[in-house]
């Protein structure tokens, strides 16, 4: 697709940021959250009289060019919710029991802060732990609320468990090459497939997502059908046919949580056939040799094996990514989801370098967030001494936590340190915009548990939550996406976020961790409004080292006039030209200056330095003695249009649309156990089971089955022990935590083995009721 | 008599994301069940090649009124202009002939 700005009706859509259609003010911003999602698109806004009463997609974006998802279209509808929260509310009754009393903001302050003084004297400020979920616009703002107000080094993601979403990507990527890798599609040039320095990928490697739906780390997903239509050509690990699968030239339907075997195997391939690039390689990458000897032990028949495919696959695959000139790989969420997450993560980046895609255009680019803004988990980690980030748990056993190359606390380490009170105890949790125990938290029913025993818990969310309803204590409600001054830029380019109504008592998320900074540290909290502390973000990156990006002067009202910013030190190539580097010389921001395939860093700490395949913890091979119990391998967390994880389910429209939660079977399995279409089914392992209905998907390996994540039922009663039926059809029954790879990083949650067969009347029943009967009294 | 106004709808790249959908139900106001414009599935069902047949197709109802408010305002339909997939038109009938002619897996609707 060309870029089609030009064919837009200027009369109607204005580059202005704010103008008078008939009785509307039309607002030109940017959308992120709530409702959830890893996008930012760009919107118009229509108000009258201070109410939103409708919302179109900006054509003359070129992020998203007026295209909207479902849920960004059916915004009003969920910002207008009944059931939102509107006031701060303290708990009432016991926990569980969803009874409130409603407060204002200045009392639920005062709570939040007699209760952090408290814990900071007698305890200590690290027995404070405050997380969040993902994808929503407290990326930055939980964790400075954290470091800088409460004084913990204990942020961390809803109890996910090996950092599974994201992080182990990261964190090897700066092993690696020291940044970071995303499939380009023209989105950090503005005048996008227009630009004359774009190129198209002639191959694009899906692996681990289904960005179309899923749109993941910032990644418009449908930017990939724009290339497609110019003929870009697909190459699809999968274990299901999703569209774009069935429109790849290759999809190999991988065994869930093999797929670092096949990736060992293509690598196998393009260096013993000669497909790689030897300038590069030559002039770029360390540890080839290293890398050539181990790709060995992974020939294609034995990838085939492990991953239930056919060695040729692997290999036309392989020779396909390499003959791309360029080639790229849009990588995903499913890539985390193993224990050999960091390795296979290893292994895309070294395929994308030794075939010379890195950074290259159409390739795989190295981005930095414009004007290097500090967006992410570490910032305000500056705020937090030396002695203090030794506290942070996860730092004793994982040395990539100790040195800052992911600055969250480990989740795994936080929920044994709520059970044992080792090495300390946890005594608050600050639970901003997560749901753990519908979504997140791996084995949801023992998160559930741990986070009621916890002493003090405050939820900031946009409805009540079965997790609210559950542990917490104090509930405030923050804003939705155009009630919030804020700003995105989850690469390029910078984007505003502005407020256009209000809604009851709702604050944004940035008003809520300004007014609580303020009263427990005015020192770190000096702004004046949301309006201020957004012009310190947009101005956040001055404080860090001089290359690239170059930082910025602009103010938050400058920005929003702008609407987007595109900076103009875009580039390619980077390491040629000195921008990677702290020291300013060319080359990779890395101990050797290359990309560096054998990882002298993981040699130091005495991880496998190269990459490599492990077997999923439970599977065929790893436990036969279990298979003929549990059968079948479990993948879940698939995407759907209408939700973004556990979020929307009350929205009738969206739920309209997929009313219930779906397991996918093949048409063999499902003959096998007798269901059809539509029955209810038990997915059922070791650790415990769920209730789904089923769909029949006859792409799938027969032996594989395919569960939705996220679910709850607002429509349910709330107290316990229904808890909006929040563990009758939770796939995180069946998950484990504290099973990652040696780094911590990597777990199982896509990867794991259960049974399926019909809930009748005689088994019928609700595992939310059997569960919270589990902690009555322990309270 | 007046041009005849229609659809042309690319399904070659038609991905079933449910916005044409959904952009109706906003704009019409409609409630539960009901649709200004209904997405069909196809497949996924193996074909005799080995290759599979994954297609959507979204066709308007006969609540569609081809978005008349919109366009005498100068704006597209709501389901052209947020469809994610960039694979529909709006035009004259005999402007979307042409395009469907020089194209595969095109199909024009004339909803009203």
């Amino acid at each position: 697709m060309k870029n089609e700005l030009e064919g837009v009706n200027k009369d109607v859509y204005k580059t202005d940021w704010q103008w008078q259609e008939g009785e509307y003010t039309v607002t030109r911003t940017n959308m992120w959250t709530a409702p959830g999602c890893h996008n930012g698109c760009s919107v118009l806004y229509y108000t009258k009289d201070g109410q939103l009463e409708k919302i179109e997609g900006d054509p003359l974006s070129p992020y998203n060019q007026g295209r909207l998802c479902m849920r960004c279209l059916d915004y009003v509808e969920t910002a207008t919710h009944p059931d939102r929260l509107k006031y701060p509310l303290k708990r009432a009754g016991e926990r569980g029991e969803n009874k409130w009393e409603r407060i204002s903001w200045e009392e639920a302050y005062d709570i939040i802060v007699d209760e952090v003084r408290k814990i900071q004297k007698d305890f200590g400020p690290e027995c404070i732990v405050s997380m969040q979920g993902t994808g929503r616009n407290i990326c930055w703002q939980t964790p400075y609320l954290s470091y800088s107000a409460f004084g913990s080094p204990n942020f961390v993601l809803g109890f996910l468990s090996g950092d599974a979403c994201y992080l182990p990507r990261t964190t090897i990527g700066h092993c690696f090459m020291g940044d970071f890798m995303v499939a380009d599609t023209s989105q950090h040039l503005e005048r996008r497939y227009d630009d004359p320095e774009y190129k198209l990928p002639e191959y694009i490697l899906i692996v681990g997502n289904n960005p179309l739906i899923s749109n993941g780390d910032g990644f418009f997903g449908h930017w990939i059908v724009d290339v497609m239509k110019e003929g870009t050509k697909l190459i699809t690990l999968d274990p299901s046919c999703t569209w774009l699968a069935s429109k790849s030239e290759h999809w190999l339907r991988v065994r869930p949580g093999t797929d670092a075997a096949v990736i060992l195997a293509m690598l196998n391939v393009i260096i013993n056939e000669d497909l790689y690039d030897h300038d590069f390689v030559q002039n770029w990458c360390y540890g080839f040799e290293e890398l050539t000897e181990r790709v060995q032990e992974y020939t294609p028949e034995k990838a085939a094996q492990i991953a239930w495919i056919e060695a040729d696959e692997i290999r036309a695959a392989a020779r396909a990514f390499a003959s791309g000139n360029p080639s790229a790989i849009q990588w995903g969420l499913k890539v985390d989801q193993t224990v050999c997450g960091i390795p296979l993560a290893h292994g895309l980046l070294s395929m994308a370098a030794i075939c010379g895609d890195i950074d290259v255009p159409g390739g795989c680019m190295i981005p930095r967030c414009a004007y290097d803004i500090s967006d992410s988990y570490g910032c305000g980690l500056w705020n937090v001494s030396d002695d203090m980030m030794q506290k942070m748990l996860g730092v004793e056993t994982s040395p990539l936590h100790a040195l800052g190359f992911d600055p969250t606390a480990n989740g795994d380490t936080v929920l044994e340190a709520i059970e044992t009170g080792k090495p300390y105890p946890i005594k608050m949790l600050f639970i901003q915009s997560t749901n753990p125990i519908a979504n997140m938290a791996a084995d949801a029913p023992r998160v559930y548990r741990a986070m009621r025993s916890v002493p003090f818990n405050v939820v900031v969310d946009v409805f009540m939550t079965p997790t609210a309803i559950a542990c917490a204590d104090s509930v405030l409600p923050c804003g939705m996406s155009s009630e919030r001054n804020s700003g995105r830029v989850w690469w390029w380019p910078l984007r505003s976020i502005v407020k256009v109504n209000e809604y009851y008592e709702a604050k944004s998320d940035e008003q809520i961790i300004l007014e609580l900074g303020k009263r427990l540290n005015p020192d770190l909290f000096p702004w004046k409004d949301d309006i201020e502390l957004m012009t310190w973000w947009v101005q956040s990156g001055n404080r860090f080292h001089a290359g690239w990006p170059a930082k910025t002067d602009e103010t938050f009202p400058e920005l929003v006039e702008k609407v987007i910013d595109w900076p103009d030190d875009w580039a390619y190539k980077k390491y040629e030209k000195g921008m990677l580097r702290d020291d300013g010389e060319p080359g990779f921001n890395t101990n050797t200056g290359k990309c560096e395939l054998y990882l002298t860093l993981f040699e130091a700490w005495g991880f496998d330095p190269l990459p490599y395949y492990e077997e999923p913890p439970e599977s065929p091979i790893s436990t036969p003695e279990l298979m003929e119990e549990y059968p079948y391998v479990l993948t879940t967390g698939a995407r759907t249009w209408e939700y973004f994880h556990s979020e929307e389910r009350q929205v009738p429209r969206l739920r309209e649309s997929h009313p219930d939660p779906l397991t996918d079977l093949h048409p063999d399995l499902a003959a096998e156990i007798g269901v059809v279409a539509g029955d209810w089914v038990w997915v059922e392992n070791m650790r415990g089971k769920c209730k789904q209905r089923v769909r029949i998907n006859p792409t799938l390996h027969p032996k594989v089955v395919r569960s939705e994540h996220g679910w709850w039922f607002p429509e349910r009663e709330g107290a316990e022990p229904s808890l909006f039926g929040v563990f009758d059809s939770n796939i995180n029954n069946l998950t484990v935590q504290g099973v990652t790879g040696p780094t911590l990083y990597g777990a199982p949650y896509a990867n794991q083995i259960c049974k399926v067969y019909p809930v009748t009347p005689e088994n019928d029943g609700s595992m939310s009721a059997v569960i919270t009967a589990s902690v009555k009294g322990g309270n | 008599m007046a041009e005849k106004y229609g659809l042309l709808i690319d399904y070659e790249w038609c991905t079933g994301c449910h916005s044409c959908e959904m952009a109706c139900k906003v704009e019409l106001n409609l409630g539960e069940g009901h649709y200004g414009i209904k997405l069909f599935e196809d497949g996924p069902r193996k074909m005799p090649n080995g290759k599979w047949e994954y297609l959507y197709l979204p066709a308007p109802t006969s609540l569609c009124d081809l978005c008349a408010k919109r366009t005498e305002a100068g704006k597209l339909p709501t389901c052209v202009h947020h469809c994610q997939a960039a694979c529909m038109s709006y035009g004259t009938v005999e402007e979307l002939a042409a395009k469907a002619a020089g194209k595969p897996k095109t199909c024009i609707f004339v909803p009203c």
